[in-house]
């Protein structure tokens, strides 16, 4: 039985499911971009959903190829894309609230008022250490 | 033309369809925030249409443009967040 298995059918079905969860996740993502009624929310669904899906593209078609040397830059795609996305996502994120880009009338903003309040009072000490040093 | 390339085409026309998505949230997304993170969400779509149009074709070479352009596409968001900074203050 197990001498009749088609290994090149059974990469192409694994990673075929790979290809459409990624290629869903990636759909879902985008109509999370258009509809989303915010600037962090739509960050937000762009930085989870679009990375998921980018990493399960690739391991689909590593899984297909089948060689050490593909695998290889698979990896090196996946894990750099794994690595500065959430970076890239933050540094948007910290312009876009010094900018003063409005947030959604539902959200809750009192944790992110009491850090600001904080923030201001410690560069204000700082500023008063510097005089005075 | 068999099951599998079938399955292919299916999924590329599915990621042209999130970048027609994205160009409309590029062209009236009211903010240049938005926009940056329009042009990240054009970049992961592109890597991952490139890396369906290498299985498809069987070339193992195409994988090197996904490695590039994935660093490049950090780069530019990051230098775009970086200008958005520096005009503002």
């Amino acid at each position: 039985m197990l001498e009749k298995l088609d290994l090149l059918l059974v990469r192409e079905i694994i990673s075929s499911i790979f290809i459409l969860t990624g290629v869903a996740f990636m759909l879902i993502s985008t109509i999370g971009l258009l509809r989303f009624p915010d600037f962090y929310i739509r960050m937000s669904a762009i930085t989870k959903g679009a990375t998921l899906g980018v990493g399960l593209i690739l391991m689909g078609l590593g899984i297909y190829f089948n060689q050490p040397s593909m695998l290889l830059k698979v990896l090196v795609i996946v894990s750099f894309t794994f690595i500065t996305a959430p970076v890239a996502a933050h540094v948007i994120g910290r312009t876009a609230v010094q900018n003063k880009i409005p947030f959604w009338d539902r959200t809750n903003l009192k944790e992110l008022e009491d850090y600001l309040q904080k923030e201001d009072l410690s560069e204000k000490e700082s500023d008063i250490k510097v005089k005075k040093g | 033309m068999n099951l599998f390339s079938v399955t292919l085409i299916i999924a590329i026309g599915a990621l042209s369809v999130c970048l027609v998505l994205t160009a409309i949230r590029f062209a009236l997304g009211p903010t240049l925030p938005d926009r940056i993170t329009a042009f990240d969400l054009f970049v992961a779509n592109v890597i991952g249409i490139i890396a369906i149009y290498t299985e498809l074709t069987g070339n193992a070479d195409f994988i090197d443009v996904a490695i590039i352009l994935s660093l490049f596409g950090f780069l530019g968001s990051i230098s775009f967040a970086y200008y958005l900074m520096k005009t503002t203050r």
